[in-house]
């Protein structure tokens, strides 16, 4: 393969020296910067991170304890890299690209050191389809042909470093990644897999603008503060404010083709929820399971902290695989703290100088080259694909101003502010409406105005500034209450109540609620103002708040949410309020 | 064994070896002092050069004439059966004048991680009798719920009653207790002893004691120790084990000392970088496994300093654990007992383990009402104390009523009341009638209709 580049230099075996915790320095070794080494009796993985003078130092993926100086290491002249191919959906995987269930069948419940896997099934016959003809002229990143991997169609495709050529062979039928597909007539032939070194960005023929929202089902997401196809997001939050289930939300409902989700340095018993959930949920537009469309990578806080530093690229770059066939790609990495951490733990066994709070000074820049792989795209090969970001931060002490949380800010378009004080009082998603936003409004307006409504961007906004408003007044209220408000700011705080706990309340937990398409959403905001009209009419006909509070039929408003086939219910309620409120202005 | 007599340099818990023949990472050490009194440690670092000992113990006596002999093995566990009813030192050996612990198996300390693909999902509702735990934070088997306490708070007591209490209803296997003490009073450790042998806990249980006075570094393998008694007893005997560990603040101090004994670059407040990780390799050694009958459930105790959750103690753990159960200071002022203050509390496997089938339907959403309603009517609290209750709305004033009737009828309950889940959303639902229908929103109607004593049809006379 191409990426191997250093494939001509001889593989050197050098001596350990050193050893202290994941970090450990080897002599007499030719390396040069990211290779990958084995190192040891064992021969656990790790990677060059550092060169100094006769020293090379090589952070390790696996436990070092019983390694001792005077072991061998050998050099394999590689970067890290992930296979791609057909067989990487419904796959799960540590953070170097191990498959787990593999893992599981050779060494048991427990994740034991010195195993290595292929990623992909190297075994497994995939059915490929050629779609270049022979004589055939490819740029690099062509499509070859197709795999129907699961309900999604896998497109194999030139390595997008190789050089252009002409077809000489392309065979059909049955193969395992590794049987030559393709030979093209000056004698380079292809299999189905590529390898990618992860810490490269896949190159494109052009970034684009994003202009189409990522729809998420999630109301406080769709409909306030939107993310667009190719865009990137952050959720910062304390702990226990919805981090994790917000991004199993997006992850199950957001309307991307291919989900890549990355448990970074997170919980165990979390990343079993998603395994035992995701094959019997069901995509609510191809009704296929879940887990069909999905790549899973977990490596938990548990698990070797380098591999965990490793697993946020192995995630990007399997997304920008799928990307590169056109495909729109969401990938979740919970949590992009954890992540930092680990090149905070790396850094500080290196004894290099830290940067603010012990994290090292190449954080920002990090951070900035792995946000900056999201995007849409037109692939080499001229396919429309994105991938979009979302990145979850864990800032200690839920205080936003640490260097992590900051740093994100600064690249993602996107800010989910999870507030604590919402969760404590059970409001999910526990986001904040006045703390968070999005820079995609403006360019997403085109696309709500053709698919949802022209009314959509003025009813978004009204939205908004009634809540705005609420916050005004509930300063108020809490110094005098609020019965000294003035009548027609009573009804304000009313109708900002009923867009939280209607609109913005959503239970994930419910079969129904857990997923709110546009049209629902637009309806529903749509109800809520027609409530707040007629009532602020009835107020200034004389009606008093009190009065206003008796409508009935606000109070079955909420319902709405967990029918299905609501449009019945909601016309009916709708009916009741005019005449209820007719019935109140006529008193008056 | 060969003896090295090159020690170049003793700092704090740490002991330089010079010119060693090549000594492994992690390897167990023992240092002889002249007194033939033997002292254990680890390698934390090794070179050609220069090899780094930990010393588990104090380093008093230890000097450049002590002999080092490494031992070439990572430090290893002898487990058995006979290890039920037993009371450990905090570095294992056996303190209640009975014998040696018989091995049938010597495991590393360490523990590898679960993986995740061979994890079993937790799903088993573990009745407590506390309702503030069972209703609103509700405990499954397998997860890793800490306390988070401050100092001179009874968490100890709220310990013991999930410890005596803990069932499975409708199963009849009862737990295994592990429990490890790490730097707590002799007082503290006679009180939990004193209860273990009253409820007889103490036949199924592992007590592993580390008190304040014994060394500091020790506390570093002492809950290593217990998860791995808990996991043999678990993984390989099928035990259902719920593992208690206090206090996990003096383990925390422990880590601190020894990172700043090495020189470390520190973290927050001097925490050293790696804690999240060194944390989350003791909290994430809870579970179950796939086809596997046995289970760790875990009970982390920790003290937050100045009842500061935001510390990095608390911050860390919150982080890692699924979820707190956090003891408050002024409900324990106002005389409620458990002091729980389910506000900042969180279960998050509370919906694997409840619903239909397991504990009932209306769980979840009586669960969510309450919450809504005394959060609000917390916060009413202060509104009042400035305006006065006259000031209120109607909705406000039973919103703050509620308030109150939640600490007194649901929070408050006896040290030996043991509630059944039944009892716990009786409770529930007996206070929500206090508030009108229509604001309970997040309950639907059917369920309203089915379990509101006001308005369910058909109501059983009691």
């Amino acid at each position: 393969m191409e990426v191997k580049g250093k494939q001509s230099q001889e593989k050197k075996q050098g001596v350990l020296k050193r050893i202290a915790g994941p970090v450990v320095t080897a002599v007499n070794l030719d390396a040069h910067m990211y290779d990958v080494v084995k190192v040891g009796k064992e021969e656990l993985m790790g990677e060059v991170i550092k060169i100094e003078g006769a020293n090379v130092i090589i952070q390790v993926y696996e436990d070092t304890s019983g390694i001792r100086p005077g072991e061998p290491v050998s050099n394999t002249g590689l970067s890290l890299a992930v296979e791609l191919g057909p067989g990487l959906l419904t796959s799960i995987y540590d953070g170097i690209q191990r498959p787990l269930s593999v893992l599981v069948d050779k060494m048991g419940n427990f994740i034991e050191r010195g195993v290595s896997a292929p990623g992909l099934s190297h075994e497994k016959k995939w059915t490929f389809k050629p779609v270049v003809k022979t004589g055939q002229k490819i740029e690099p990143g062509a499509i070859l042909g197709e795999v129907q991997e699961t309900n999604i169609v896998h497109k194999v495709m030139l390595p997008p470093n190789a050089k252009p050529g002409t077809v000489k062979t392309i065979k059909s039928g049955d193969f395992t990644v590794d049987e030559i597909i393709c030979v093209l007539e000056d004698g380079r032939e292809y299999p189905m897999i590529q390898r990618w070194p992860v810490r490269v960005p896949r190159p494109v023929k052009e970034k684009l603008n994003p202009t189409i929202p990522l729809i998420t089902g999630q109301r406080i997401l769709d409909g306030l503060f939107p993310i667009a196809k190719g865009g990137t997001a952050a959720i910062p939050g304390p702990f226990g404010s919805g981090k994790t289930v917000t991004q199993q939300q997006l992850a199950k409902w957001s309307d991307a083709e291919i989900v890549v989700y990355i448990g970074c340095g997170e919980r165990g018993n979390e990343m079993t929820e998603v395994l035992t959930e995701f094959p019997h949920l069901e995509d609510p537009k191809s009704g296929k399971p879940l887990m069909e469309r999905t790549v899973l990578i977990a490596n938990t806080s548990n698990m070797p902290v380098a591999a965990r530093e490793a697993s946020v690229y192995t995630g990007i770059t399997i997304a920008e695989y799928f990307r590169d066939m056109g495909y729109d790609v969401s990938l979740m990495a919970d949590s992009t703290s954890r992540w930092a951490e680990a090149m905070r733990e790396i850094s500080s066994r290196l004894e290099e100088m830290p940067g603010e709070e012990g994290y090292p000074a190449y954080l920002a820049a990090r951070l900035s080259e792995f946000y900056e792989r999201a995007g849409l795209v037109t692939a080499l090969n001229g396919a429309g694909g994105s991938v979009s970001v979302i990145g979850a931060v864990s800032p200690p002490g839920g205080d936003f101003s640490e260097p992590v949380t900051q740093n994100t800010l600064r690249i993602v378009k996107v800010f989910w502010a999870l507030d604590a004080k919402l969760s404590q009082r059970r409001h999910f998603p526990a986001i904040n409406w006045l703390n968070s936003y999005s820079l995609y409004l403006e360019t997403l307006q085109d696309y709500y105005d053709k698919e949802v409504s022209p009314e959509w961007n003025k009813i978004r906004s009204w939205a908004m500034e009634v809540l705005q408003k609420e916050a005004e007044l509930q300063e108020i209220v809490q110094l005098v209450g609020s019965d000294a408000l003035p009548e027609s700011e009573q009804v304000t705080i009313e109708v900002a109540r009923m867009i939280r706990e209607i609109f913005l309340q959503q239970n994930a937990y419910d079969a129904v609620d857990t997923f709110c398409d546009m049209t629902k959403q637009y309806d529903m905001m749509k109800s809520i103002k027609l409530f707040a009209d007629l009532a602020y009419a009835a107020q200034l006909a004389g009606v008093s708040p009190a009065q206003i509070n008796t409508v009935q039929s606000k109070n079955e408003l909420p319902q709405i949410k967990f029918i299905k086939d609501y449009k019945p219910e909601l016309a009916k309620i709708e009916k009741q309020m005019d005449t209820e409120f007719n019935t109140l202005r006529s008193a008056a | 064994m060969k003896e090295y007599r090159t020690i170049s340099k003793i700092a704090g818990p740490l002991v330089f070896v010079e010119k060693t023949e090549p000594v492994a990472y992690g390897e167990l050490v023992n240092i002889v002092l002249y007194d033939g009194t033997i002292k254990r440690g680890q390698v934390l670092d090794t070179s050609d050069e220069l090899v780094v000992v930990q010393i588990f113990e104090t380093t008093t006596g230890i000097g450049r004439d002590s002999g080092v002999r490494f031992t070439g093995e990572t430090i290893k566990m002898p487990v058995g059966k006979d290890m039920l009813g037993r009371i450990l030192s905090g570095g294992g050996k056996p303190i209640d004048g009975g014998p040696e612990i018989i091995p049938e198996k010597r495991l590393d300390i360490t523990g590898a991680a679960i993986n995740p693909y061979a994890r079993g999902m937790p799903a088993d509702f573990i009745q407590t009798g506390i309702s503030t735990i069972d209703g609103t934070n509700t405990l499954v088997r397998g997860q890793k719920l800490p306390i988070f306490s401050g100092a001179g708070l009874p968490h100890n007591n709220v310990a013991l009653q999930i410890a005596r209490q803990a069932k499975v209803p409708g199963s009849t296997e009862s737990f295994a207790v592990v429990f490890a003490a790490m730097g707590i009073t002799k007082e503290e450790a006679n009180y939990f002893m004193a209860d273990f042998e009253r409820t007889g806990a103490l036949e199924h249980a592992v007590v592993f004691l580390n008190l304040a006075d014994d060394p500091a570094v020790e506390r570093i393998i002492t809950p290593r120790l217990a998860l791995t008694t808990a996991e043999y007893l678990a993984f390989e005997l099928g035990m259902h084990v719920l593992v208690i560990l206090t206090d996990m603040t003096n383990y925390c101090e422990a880590l601190r000392q020894i990172g700043a004994a090495r020189e470390e670059v520190p973290g927050r407040r001097g925490y050293p970088g790696y804690m999240y990780t060194d944390l989350a390799c003791i909290y994430e050694r809870a579970g179950m496994i796939k086809g596997q009958k046995g289970s760790v459930t875990q009970i982390p105790i920790l003290t937050m300093p100045g009842d500061d959750i935001t510390h990095p103690i608390p911050d860390l753990t919150g982080y890692i654990t699924e979820g707190q159960i956090v003891v408050n200071r002024d409900l324990h002022r106002k005389g409620i007992y458990p002091p729980i203050n389910v506000l900042p509390s969180l279960s998050r496997l509370m919906n694997l383990g409840i619903g239909p089938g397991k504990t009932r339907e209306d769980h979840k959403k009586v669960s969510d009402q309450m919450y809504a309603g005394y959060a609000e009517g917390n916060d009413l609290r202060g509104l009042v104390a400035i305006v006065g209750k006259d000031a209120l709305s109607e909705r406000d004033r039973l919103l703050l009523e509620f308030a109150d009737l939640f600490e007194n009828r649901f929070v408050r309950q006896g040290y030996d009341e043991d509630r059944t889940i039944e009892d716990t959303l009786t409770i529930g639902w007996e206070l929500l009638s206090t508030l009108p229908v229509e604001q309970l929103t997040r309950i639907d109607r059917d369920l309203i209709n089915k379990y509101h004593p006001k308005l369910k049809s058909g109501a059983k006379k009691e």
